[in-house]
């Protein structure tokens, strides 16, 4: 279910570092949890984040939801075409519905986030509670 | 009926439901379906087709008796006495205050019997209140445990549910009903709802509800029903500007302000009533505040509670709002001083601390061609 080519987070985002950038998105867990992505804001390329700042904000009909940026860095790339169709948060949210890349002031502070199996184990403790 | 706080309330429906794999939130104390395949995509299909909603949260209190009639004029703001046997009514009650304690429909099924369908959330509210009111020869029971209550809605609504009832759906009018069966099983259908499209209410036994919402989906599948859930109910009575109680109106906005003055009678017939004085005085002179229905012009989505602006300044708050997925744009409702509310005044939503352009725009949003 979630590819071991990347990290997670608690916030249910996912980090994919690609050499000196981490492509950075929302789990199918947080798509699910969402539902029907209708709107999405992204930061403008060049800003400089701190770990767990808010970097966004993904809406569904019936929700709101920040982004929080899972590492420190300069916003390399955003995915405009994501603003005009966020329906590919749901359909393919760990391919297309990727929302920006970053460039870690860390490169080796993504090993700090959770692993795949972690990340599922956390997915499923939360469904048990909810 | 009392239920231990934090113990949600489940409908009769609700193992199937979870069978279906919806998902399941609370709401009013009840754990019911916010979605099945996805909100937009049942909010299509019934606009398109039909869908299959479980509103048996819903609560019927029974009123009957010789004095049935006149107790119902005296509680209600809509006139009852216009109501003929086989005919529903949408109503309120009202407070002193001229703010609704709830909104509800008034069925009449005879002279003498009559039924009240209200909100979730405030059955037992209004039970208790119309309880403590002078009622003479009236009998009042909150008979919400022994009914479910199937919303199908849609405009192939009634091509999907004839061939499972003997009813005469065509002789059944807009806003009437008939007592006669689902499936063979007794049934109560109305036609009413709660989308802007046509469609039937359907009330049945709690034990019946399971079938005849498994043989709906049977015979409507090939048609394009789909089980839809509170998601999409919301948004479609959003874009037919439908209120909301607890949103769009509560114990503080009177029906007036709420837009809701074609349910006020105020003919010499009707009598006395709560807050009649003053839907009366606002009904001629307008309310101060009312609530209207706008259109996001900028980028943003408006939620409840968000502040709106008029000229900078801050005049009212967002009660309803949401992306409109048959519409598709960002639409909402708010109460602004009558100084804002004509159509095309200009307002800002403050989305999350930035500005957003609005436009008040005529309503309903939605409007079904005939």
């Amino acid at each position: 279910m979630y590819p071991d080519d990347r990290r997670y987070t608690k916030e249910h985002e996912w980090v994919k570092v690609e050499g000196d950038r981490a492509r950075v998105g929302i789990t199918d867990y947080a798509q699910n949890q969402l539902g029907d992505v209708v709107y999405l804001e992204l930061p403008e390329v060049g800003r400089v984040l701190k770990a767990g700042e808010t970097f966004g904000t993904v809406e569904s009909v019936k929700a709101v939801s920040e982004l929080y940026a899972p590492l420190a860095g300069e916003v390399a790339e955003v995915n405009s075409e994501l603003v005009s169709s966020p329906e590919a948060i749901n359909t393919d949210p760990h391919g297309k519905g990727w929302m920006v890349v970053i460039r870690p002031s860390d490169p080796a502070a993504a090993g700090a986030l959770l692993d795949a199996a972690g990340y599922s184990s956390l997915v499923e403790s939360g469904a048990k509670q909810a | 009926m009392d239920v231990a706080p934090g113990t949600l309330r489940r409908t009769p429906l609700s193992p199937v439901h979870r069978e279906l794999g919806a998902k399941m939130v609370p709401f009013a104390g009840w754990e019911m379906p916010i979605e099945y395949s996805g909100l937009i995509s049942e909010h299509l299909a019934v606009r398109k087709a039909a869908g299959l909603f479980d509103v048996s949260h819903m609560g019927e209190i029974e009123v009957e008796g010789p004095g049935a009639l006149a107790f119902l004029q005296r509680v209600t703001c809509n006139n009852v006495a216009r109501l003929l046997d086989g005919q529903a009514q949408y109503s309120a009650l009202p407070l002193p205050n001229g703010a609704p304690a709830d909104d509800l429909i008034v069925y009449r099924r005879s002279a003498e019997r009559f039924l009240l369908i209200a909100n979730a959330g405030n059955a037992e509210k209004d039970y208790k209140w119309l309880l403590s009111q002078e009622r003479g020869e009236t009998e009042l029971k909150n008979r919400s445990d022994e009914y479910a209550l199937l919303a199908l809605q849609g405009p192939r609504a009634q091509a999907i549910l004839q061939p499972l009832t003997r009813v005469d759906l065509a002789a059944v009018k807009y806003y009437h009903f008939a007592e006669g069966d689902l499936d063979g099983q007794p049934a109560t259908i109305s036609r009413t709802g709660y989308t802007g499209e046509d469609g039937f209410e359907i009330l049945v036994a709690p034990d019946h509800a399971p079938a005849a919402w498994k043989r709906l989906l049977e015979a409507g599948g090939p048609q394009g029903l789909v089980p839809a859930g509170l998601g999409a109910r919301d948004t479609l009575r959003l874009e037919a500007r439908m209120c909301l109680y607890g949103m769009d109106m509560d114990e503080t906005t009177t029906l007036i302000e709420a837009g809701l003055g074609w349910i006020v009678a105020l003919d010499p017939a009707k009598g006395d009533f709560p807050g009649r004085a003053v839907l009366e005085s606002q009904k001629k002179g307008g309310p101060p505040r009312k609530l209207v229905g706008f259109e996001v012009v900028g980028r943003g989505i408006a939620r409840h509670g968000y502040t709106v602006l008029a000229n900078h300044q801050p005049v009212g708050a967002v009660t309803s709002g949401t992306y409109a997925p048959f519409l598709q744009k960002n639409i909402g409702l708010c109460y602004v001083p009558a100084a804002h509310a004509a159509v095309g005044t200009d307002l800002e939503i403050d989305v999350r601390g930035r500005p957003v352009s609005a436009r008040v725009v005529p309503t309903p949003f939605y409007k079904r061609a005939q």
